[in-house]
């Protein structure tokens, strides 16, 4: 980042930097979102300071999935609507949003936080992966569904619990790879396509 | 040699990183230009046209535009996916560790012809070989002769004199063999079987169909491992990432359906 100027006083100089560690935040943003707080009300920065302190200070990790929460065991897993025998793997807690929005999943989900990625020293031991493996111990799941991110580390992921799934007699399985809505055939990647016409269905009525 | 402003390339992609909300950083390796970073735009959207074309260890024919701090991908197209390699975690995890040896022993832009054909080679290899293992020391062991760092098996590099039918050293720091009555002057240097030396020596002088027809027992695979990443370690001055994932499925057994994928067909 560029030095500060002398006339920039220092706790507003702190707070540019700050921002500037945010990501998607560059050095013009930061001065920006710096200069839009100090116009703003007391009583409107103090709101955004305490829900910072709130995030921190309430937001747990749920013991049961491993997703972010204030209550634990979280609602999802405390609730008594969701089907009990099917685990849903995904990388990160934004993924749970992304399938929720759908209304097709009823089960329960578990966040690994991350994927296995060899070459930047990321490997098995540094997932939720023991966590997952206490759950399938003791409850009484049926169905892990794999819904690792369709690219090479998302792969990797999901062969590596294949192999340690398997032989727990449980059913794995991994979400479907195909064309997504709004995309064009012509270019679609090898493996997609290959992938796509393995899943294709009998189309229905 | 400067690329033009919009150029052509054949490329193995290295690896990848994120930058931003939906780009990434792709890091290339290509016959004329060497290793190359590029900024790939928006391929981390479901929609996007170009990241199946991106994935790391898949061969493509990119478009670059050159950029004023780095090129930028404007268009792409899968020449070889490697699926045999992407299906098989075993050798999905070699694949890996010889793209991230590529990146960490070769400059940025300095031409490299001979070091990509050795790694499409490498993994063409790796999709079908029965040792997996000895195709990767193989690798290795050109991969270090094509970087300046070719070890030296013959003579003993303290004294000059050629090695003997015996258990000799090797030496990470000197770069080669020492003779036993030089090794204790030799910081760091570990006991080389006469049979380990003989595999180096195959190994540096190859062809590979020649290498591959050799079986190797299970410690003198492990001696030749440790004595190369020992000095591919001490040339590196860091460990390699993905040897760590290697060892532990290592550790953990074959799977039980080795040489399958996960995907098989599920009733609904």
């Amino acid at each position: 980042m560029n030095e500060p100027s002398l006339s920039t006083a220092a706790p507003v100089v702190r707070l540019i930097e700050e921002f500037y560690k945010l990501p998607g935040i560059g050095p013009k943003s930061a001065q920006r979102l710096a200069y839009y707080l100090l116009r703003m009300p007391a009583s409107e920065a103090q709101a955004l300071a305490a829900a910072i302190l709130e995030v921190k200070e309430k937001i747990t990790f749920c013991s049961i999935c491993q997703n972010v929460t204030e209550v634990d065991p979280c609602r999802v897993c405390s609730s008594g609507q969701r089907d009990r025998t099917v685990i849903c793997v995904v990388e990160e807690p934004l993924d749970i949003l992304a399938i929720e929005r759908t209304h097709a999943y009823r089960g329960l989900y578990h966040v690994l936080h991350g994927a296995i990625s060899p070459m930047d020293g990321i490997g098995p031991e540094d997932l939720k992966i023991e966590e997952l493996l206490q759950r399938l111990r003791s409850n009484e799941v049926r169905e892990v569904i794999v819904a690792s991110n369709p690219n090479l580390e998302g792969e990797a992921t999901a062969m590596y619990l294949g192999r340690l799934l398997r032989p727990l007699g449980l059913k794995v399985t991994r979400l479907a790879r195909g064309l997504p809505m709004g995309g064009d055939l012509e270019y679609a990647d090898d493996v997609t396509l290959t992938r796509a016409l393995e899943g294709r269905q009998e189309m229905e009525g | 040699m400067a690329p033009p402003r919009l150029y052509k390339t054949e490329a193995i992609v290295l690896r990848q990183r994120r930058l931003g909300e939906a780009d990434r950083i792709v890091i290339l390796y290509t016959p004329a230009y060497g290793k190359l970073e590029a900024k790939a735009k928006g391929v981390r959207k479901t929609t996007s046209r170009m990241s199946g074309h991106l994935q790391p260890l898949t061969r493509s024919m990119v478009q670059l535009a050159q950029g004023r701090a780095s090129d930028v991908v404007a268009g792409c197209q899968t020449v070889e996916s490697f699926q045999a390699l992407r299906d098989d975690l075993d050798r999905l995890a070699r694949g890996l560790y010889a793209a991230e040896l590529v990146d960490r022993l070769t400059p940025e832009r300095s031409p490299g012809l001979p070091t990509y054909r050795l790694l499409l080679e490498t993994l063409r290899r790796l999709e079908r070989a029965d040792d997996v293992d000895l195709a990767l020391r193989y690798f290795e062991m050109r991969l270090l002769e094509q970087s300046g760092f070719r070890p030296e098996l013959e003579r003993c590099l303290s004294c000059q004199s050629p090695m003997q039918p015996q258990q000799n050293f090797f030496s990470p720091l000197s770069g080669g063999v020492i003779c036993p009555g030089c090794a204790s002057g030799a910081a760091g240097s570990r006991p080389l079987s006469l049979n380990g030396l003989k595999v180096l020596r195959l190994l540096q002088r190859g062809p590979y169909n020649e290498v591959a027809r050799v079986k190797l027992p299970f410690d003198l695979a492990q001696e030749v491992e440790r004595h190369l990443r020992s000095y591919i370690v001490c040339v590196l001055e860091r460990d390699v990432n993905s040897a760590a994932f290697i060892e532990r499925l290592r550790r953990e057994g074959p799977s039980t359906g080795s040489g399958q994928g996960l995907v098989q067909p599920v009733e609904v």
